[in-house]
């Protein structure tokens, strides 16, 4: 049965902002995403220059090689904003906090095998400090790159990467302890096999182009690392050993990367599609940092992997390739 | 390892330091001066970011939480306010002009707080420190997204609103918020945050914030104070993280201490001179009142402000320099103000009025040593005036303080009678003032402030016209093609509210017939 409710019926004056209607046309209404995003940043008749850059603008189209002719090209395939961001995530933590319950409630940390659990631990949590040295990253590119588009959902793709490094760490405290997580910061900082990869990501805090930044962390560095770590040794090689309470603890991690690789994709694209320029320097930025990358998780995943390591991270390289050629770049 | 001895339960606080700093390590491959290369220029000394209090142990997991079910609450009011026309139910449609102030001059602050916070976020080389930071990075966007949002429903039924982005990087009293925010980021990230955390989050929200979301409360605009309400404990959040930062800076070295007290003497005033703009919000422009701009002053600002540095005195900080400055204006800002945009009605991007009986009488009893002696003549001449078909519009521009950018209309502190001027010659050229503050602030960094975009001036170097127009065509008109330069519906954006689109249109959907011209 259809009930018809009167209501008072005027007509708008307009549908949005201009800054909103400049790019989506005037005549329809804009979504929340378009709102909250479009021409949002300033871009004209800055007051002075930065007394830490005084070679750019506040907010500068210069700080990378990239060129755009409208940096609101760049958009995310999730549309998110600060709500449906934070709502998205409230969601999967309340998933993960059964996972966690479920873990401690019925013993399945004391059950692990031991030889699987100090696989996992020596593996996963270092990467605490990598995850942490990602949300740095993201940071910076909010603070330096330009145009909301870009720059709005990498502050949520930072406060993501601290969100991986708490869970890690509290994958620590359940399963062994405090102590672990002092050892695996002495394995970070000390042992040989995870030397290469604090060098590539110490490196990257000092590049100063944030689109070059944006291709080393969350497409080269990212693209190899979870696929490596989450699908092959967690999802895979733990969890047909008796390991799946560990998949459960990292459960978010493996989502999130299905997820977030599509607005990771999205922006390595449209910056690709722009010009040969573009095309060219994002093509040789991958192809350099992707030589380092693999060298330095190598090292990481043979102690889980063993002499399978390089077979797996040659498997995962492939389709990092393929995802890169995909994406119009030669690589 | 002992499994037994670590199983025992941690500590909230060792626990959140697990969560938090224990993330963070020196670097080896590059310097730490290179990764966090811009917390040493400015003379700021900080022995050990781990003595940081943090002042919230917030993370991700709750932070996710909280928040989430904040917007669900938040957006379900202003989609309701939406679709029950919730505009009309305002008490008068000059309240809207204060929303019409809010997004041309507030919002933008918010996005440029989210960048802000994004960098200090980033550079400050305490782990706790950064993370304070970013919470707050994505807080304030979360604040400019929502008032997007909320105000986007205003939009659709009234003027000034439509291009506030446009506007805020050029229109002439726009200029006043924008470059204070301008200023405070480009400026090292201590200063950054002495200036926005503490002067401006912890000494002076309640005199910018508040201020807004009450006067939506008492007008009936629940899409907005719904808004202030939701973001009132962020802004608490953001209060703590204030007065940390203060006392952690001070505490760290003894020469922090006349650093940070020059930028409090420079961020106090910079922050009061943008409520200029709330003092005749508050006075003028809601038809219902709150209180009064002298009270609100009186309260947050010489009752909880002087508390505050009175505990702060143990440190070596004493009041900002203009405090005293302030307190005699009291009784001058908002009628002044208001009378300066009254004149200019022609180039705001907002309706102006003059007061109604009654409201010159809470004028009057609120404040009773100058309202009726300086400022009522005043307004009932300028109401003759319009009476007789005579509004008076100001054709010309006025002279900018370069330093807060305002219009230099304020009067001397010991003559309300007589205009302040202040200058200073800088490499040849002269530079004019709208206060001692303000000058000192250019004479300690002019070449910050030499660099300063003031609309007047960019007008008369014929800035501010589209490309193609010719100013020496006869009969130009300078002033509609700034407004045209400026994206202004001539006409409906501007002038006095009698007679206004707004007011037709809202007394029409309101039914009220009483009311359109």
């Amino acid at each position: 049965m259809h009930i018809d409710l009167k209501t008072v019926k005027i007509d708008p004056l307009r549908q949005t902002f201009a800054n909103v209607a400049d790019r989506i046309g005037s005549d329809k209404p804009a979504s929340r995403y378009q709102e909250a995003t479009l021409g949002l940043q300033p871009d004209a008749n800055f007051h002075y220059r930065p007394t830490w850059d005084p070679a750019h603008e506040l907010f500068d189209p210069a700080r990378t090689a990239i060129g755009m002719k409208d940096w609101y090209a760049f958009k995310d395939p999730r549309q998110f904003y600060y709500a449906n961001w934070t709502m998205t995530r409230a969601r999967q933590q309340d998933a993960m906090e059964s996972n966690f319950d479920f873990v401690e409630s019925r013993g399945l940390a004391a059950s692990l095998p031991e030889d699987l659990k100090s696989t996992a631990l020596h593996l996963l949590l270092p990467l605490r400090h990598v995850a942490w040295g990602a949300n740095m990253n993201n940071f910076s590119i909010c603070a330096y790159g330009y145009g909301t588009a870009i720059t709005a959902p990498s502050s949520f793709h930072a406060m993501d990467q601290l969100g991986i490094a708490q869970y890690l760490t509290r994958l620590g405290l359940l399963l062994a302890g405090p102590e672990s997580l002092d050892i695996a910061k002495q394995a970070w900082l000390k042992l040989p096999e995870w030397q290469g990869l604090r060098s590539y990501i110490e490196d990257s805090f000092v590049l100063k182009d944030w689109f070059m930044l944006f291709t080393v962390q969350n497409f080269v560095l990212d693209g190899l690392l979870y696929p490596l770590v989450y699908d092959r040794i967690v999802d895979d090689h733990l969890a047909m050993r008796n390991g799946s309470a560990v998949a459960m603890l990292t459960a978010f991690m493996t989502e999130w990367y299905e997820e977030t690789a599509k607005w990771v994709d999205a922006q390595i694209k449209t910056a690709a599609a722009e010009s040969t320029a573009n095309r060219d320097l994002l093509s040789e930025w991958t192809r350099t940092w992707r030589e380092r990358a693999v060298s330095s998780l190598v090292p990481v995943v043979t102690g889980a992997l063993g002499e399978q390591a390089q077979v797996a991270s040659d498997e995962v390289l492939g389709q990092f390739n393929s995802r890169a050629a995909k994406l119009g770049l030669s690589v | 390892m002992d499994m037994e001895a670590s199983k025992k339960k941690l500590g909230l606080k060792e626990r959140y330091n697990h969560l938090t700093r224990g993330l963070g390590w020196e670097t080896t491959y590059q310097p730490m001066e290179k990764v966090f290369p811009y917390t040493r220029y400015e003379g700021i000394k900080i022995h050990d970011w781990d003595k940081w209090e943090d002042p919230f142990r917030l993370t991700m997991d709750a932070y996710w939480k909280y928040q989430g079910e904040k917007e669900k609450k938040l957006y379900a009011i202003i989609d309701a306010f939406a679709q029950n026309n919730g505009h009309l139910g305002v008490s008068d449609a000059r309240y809207i002009n204060t929303l019409k102030l809010f997004i041309q001059g507030v919002s933008p602050l918010e996005y440029m707080a989210h960048r802000g916070f994004a960098h200090v976020g980033r550079q400050f080389d305490g782990v706790s420190a950064r993370i304070a930071c970013q919470m707050q990075s994505v807080d304030e966007l979360r604040h400019a997204q929502t008032q997007m949002h909320t105000v986007s429903n205003y939009n659709k039924y009234y003027n000034g609103m439509h291009s506030w982005r446009h506007w805020h990087d050029r229109v002439w009293y726009l200029s006043v918020p924008k470059s204070f925010f301008d200023d405070a980021m480009s400026a090292g990230p201590f200063e950054f945050v002495v200036a926005i955390s503490f002067a401006f989050e912890y000494v002076l929200t309640n005199l910018l914030f508040v201020p807004f979301m009450s006067g939506a409360a008492y007008n009936g605009d629940m899409a907005t104070v719904t808004f202030g309400f939701s973001a009132q404990s962020d802004e608490s959040r953001h209060m703590t993280l204030g007065l940390e930062i203060i006392k952690f800076i001070l505490e760290q070295d003894p020469g922090n201490v006349p650093i940070v007290q020059r930028w409090l003497d420079k961020w106090f005033w910079r922050g009061y001179k943008v409520l200029t703009l709330v003092s005749m919000m508050m006075d003028y422009m809601l038809p219902k009142k709150v209180m009064s701009w002298k009270e609100a002053w009186e309260i947050y600002g010489e009752q909880n402000g002087g508390a505050l540095f009175n505990d702060l005195a143990r440190y070596g900080i004493r009041k900002p320099k203009g405090w005293e400055q302030a307190s005699i204006e009291k009784d001058h800002l908002s009628h002044q103000a208001w009378s300066t945009f009254y004149n200019y009605g022609a180039a705001a991007l907002f309706h102006t009025w003059t007061p109604t009986d009654g409201e010159k009488d809470w004028l009057s009893a609120k404040y009773p040593d100058t309202f009726d002696k300086l400022y009522r003549p005043r307004f009932e001449h300028w109401e003759q005036q319009a009476k007789e078909g005579k509004r008076f519009y100001n054709g010309t521009l006025p002279m900018l303080c370069t330093t807060c950018q305002i219009p230099m209309f304020f009067t001397e502190p010991t003559d309300p009678t007589k205009i302040c001027y202040r200058e200073s010659d800088y490499k040849g050229d002269k530079y004019h003032f709208c206060s001692d503050h303000c000058k000192d602030i250019f004479d300690y960094e002019p070449e910050k402030y030499v660099q300063s975009w003031l609309p007047v001036h960019q007008i008369y170097q014929g800035n501010c016209f589209n490309p193609g127009v010719d100013p020496t065509v006869p009969g130009f008109d300078p002033l509609r093609a700034v407004l045209d330069y400026y994206h202004t519906n001539f006409g409906r954006d501007n002038f006095d509210f009698e007679g206004s689109e707004d007011q037709k249109n809202f007394a029409r959907w309101h039914g009220d017939d009483a009311g359109g011209a």
